[in-house]
């Protein structure tokens, strides 16, 4: 058991042990790749994206922390109560970020899924088994803020009105990625089970995006828009928007070392296993 | 043809087709993902006696009337319009801190044999509009909006209005 989870681990990384038969089988992809093809494989390096993601590393965590510490601190305590909601309009900077990212986690995800189905893109996989989880967590606070925003504006902690039904499917989809990502002895059938979830499950993100347009909900419309001008006051907009930079930064940064930590992780069972097949041979 | 476009295709394929069908079924039922119905669908299309419903709109202005008697829950009515149409509403129980008049509320429960609503829940929906509490002061004091009457003016002409803004006029602070 502990030996085929091993090997299957291997085979995750074909460039730590002798490929497989079914990697061979798929190398004149490689050779054909057009520039995107090209760019793509070049990218996939795990080890050249452990170098630049050593260096790319601080560059994210830091900026995160100091711009989410900044926006949160002049959101939750110096920017001004709304006029009908109170000090309750300061949920809105920790629900609003988490509900940008759990949408845009997922376009991640679902763009993962992507480069692995078409272009058996070999840091996809991992990228994806790190951003499910993170994902998965901001979903969740937006959800659990929300709750706690609703209840003291509309009176109510949960309403199945379309927006909110639709963002709890995005949660499960979260889930279900996580679940099916690591549901399989052979990590390569996990990673492509997951991904054609992550494709299939796209469709909610317009669903979640126009719900308060299509139908009519309980849940407000957007204040902020890519065509029109925002319905906030700038006193309010200039904090949500530097912790929704900051929040997004520390997303970033979070998958970052957690695929950082898992191609090493990944690199150490290979090593292990070659050590033990040697072993075997002497 | 190769392998990877060939994958490609298919893959464009299979979203392009489950996208279709997951945009038609919701097409399919969007009268049950609605979350209320306007008093105008709802005199137009009247429900079954008894049936549960969510009735949505605004609180016309001045049409809210509260009754309290010692020892029993307040109750209060008020009419819910879409503009077009009015309908009354019938509540006992606490209303949600949001709700006055001008404000968009949804009320859950069912048609009243003389046409009025008997409401079992009534919940406030506050428009996605944010703003200072001085800002929604002056303008007020300004007269350019009311909000029994409606969402205030855009952001963009809140400009010199309270503190978020340049220094409003002496005579508009409070």
């Amino acid at each position: 058991m502990q030996a085929t989870r091993l090997a299957g681990h291997a085979a995750a990384m074909p460039s730590l042990v002798p490929a497989p038969a079914h990697r061979i089988v798929e190398q004149p992809d490689c050779v054909t790749a057009g520039p995107v093809g090209r760019l793509l494989h070049r990218t996939a390096n795990p080890g050249r994206f452990l170098k630049f993601g050593a260096r790319l590393q601080p560059l994210l965590t830091w900026p995160a922390i100091v711009l989410a510490a900044i926006g949160l601190g002049w959101g939750l305590f110096l920017s001004p109560a709304d006029w009908q909601q109170g000090d309750a309009v300061r949920i809105m900077y920790v629900h609003v970020p988490a509900a940008w990212l759990a949408s845009l986690g997922y376009v991640a995800l679902a763009a993962c899924g992507l480069l692995s189905l078409v272009w058996r893109h070999r840091l996809a996989d991992l990228a994806a088994a790190e951003i499910g989880p993170v994902g998965a967590c901001v979903t969740g606070l937006c959800l659990a803020s929300g709750s706690l925003w609703g209840r003291p504006t509309w009176g109510a902690w949960w309403v199945w009105d379309a927006r909110l039904t639709s963002v709890l499917v995005l949660f499960f989809l979260y889930l279900g990625h996580v679940a099916l990502m690591r549901a399989f002895d052979d990590p390569a059938r996990g990673a492509r089970a997951a991904a054609i979830l992550a494709l299939a499950g796209a469709v909610d993100l317009p669903v979640i995006k126009f719900s308060v347009q299509w139908w009519n909900t309980l849940h407000q419309p957007d204040s902020i828009t890519l065509t029109g001008a925002p319905t906030m006051s700038p006193s309010m907009l200039w904090p949500l928007l530097i912790t929704a930079v900051g929040f997004s930064l520390g997303f970033a940064a979070l998958v970052t070392a957690r695929l950082r930590a898992a191609i090493l992780e990944a690199r150490l069972r290979g090593l292990l296993l070659a050590g033990a097949a040697d072993a075997g041979h002497a | 043809m190769t392998r990877r476009s060939r994958r490609l295709w298919l893959v464009a394929g299979c979203m392009a087709s489950f996208g279709t069908a997951t945009g038609l079924a919701l097409a399919a039922f969007s009268s049950n993902i609605v979350f209320f119905m306007a008093p105008s669908q709802l005199l137009a299309a009247p429900p079954p006696a008894g049936r549960t419903i969510r009735l949505g709109g605004m609180v016309v202005a001045g049409s809210l009337v509260r009754t309290r008697i010692a020892g029993r829950e307040p109750s209060v009515r008020f009419e819910v319009t879409d503009g077009r149409q009015a309908i009354v509403v019938g509540y006992v129980g606490i209303l949600p801190d949001l709700f006055r008049e001008g404000q968009s509320v949804v009320a859950l429960g069912e048609m009243a044999p003389d046409g009025s609503f008997r409401a079992a829940e009534v919940l406030a929906k506050h428009d996605e509009t944010y703003m200072p509490k001085d800002v929604a002061d002056a303008l007020r004091k300004s007269g350019r909006w009311d909000p029994r009457f409606g969402p205030p003016p855009p952001e963009a002409s809140w400009d010199g209005m309270g503190a978020a803004g340049p220094a409003a006029p002496e005579h508009l602070r409070s």
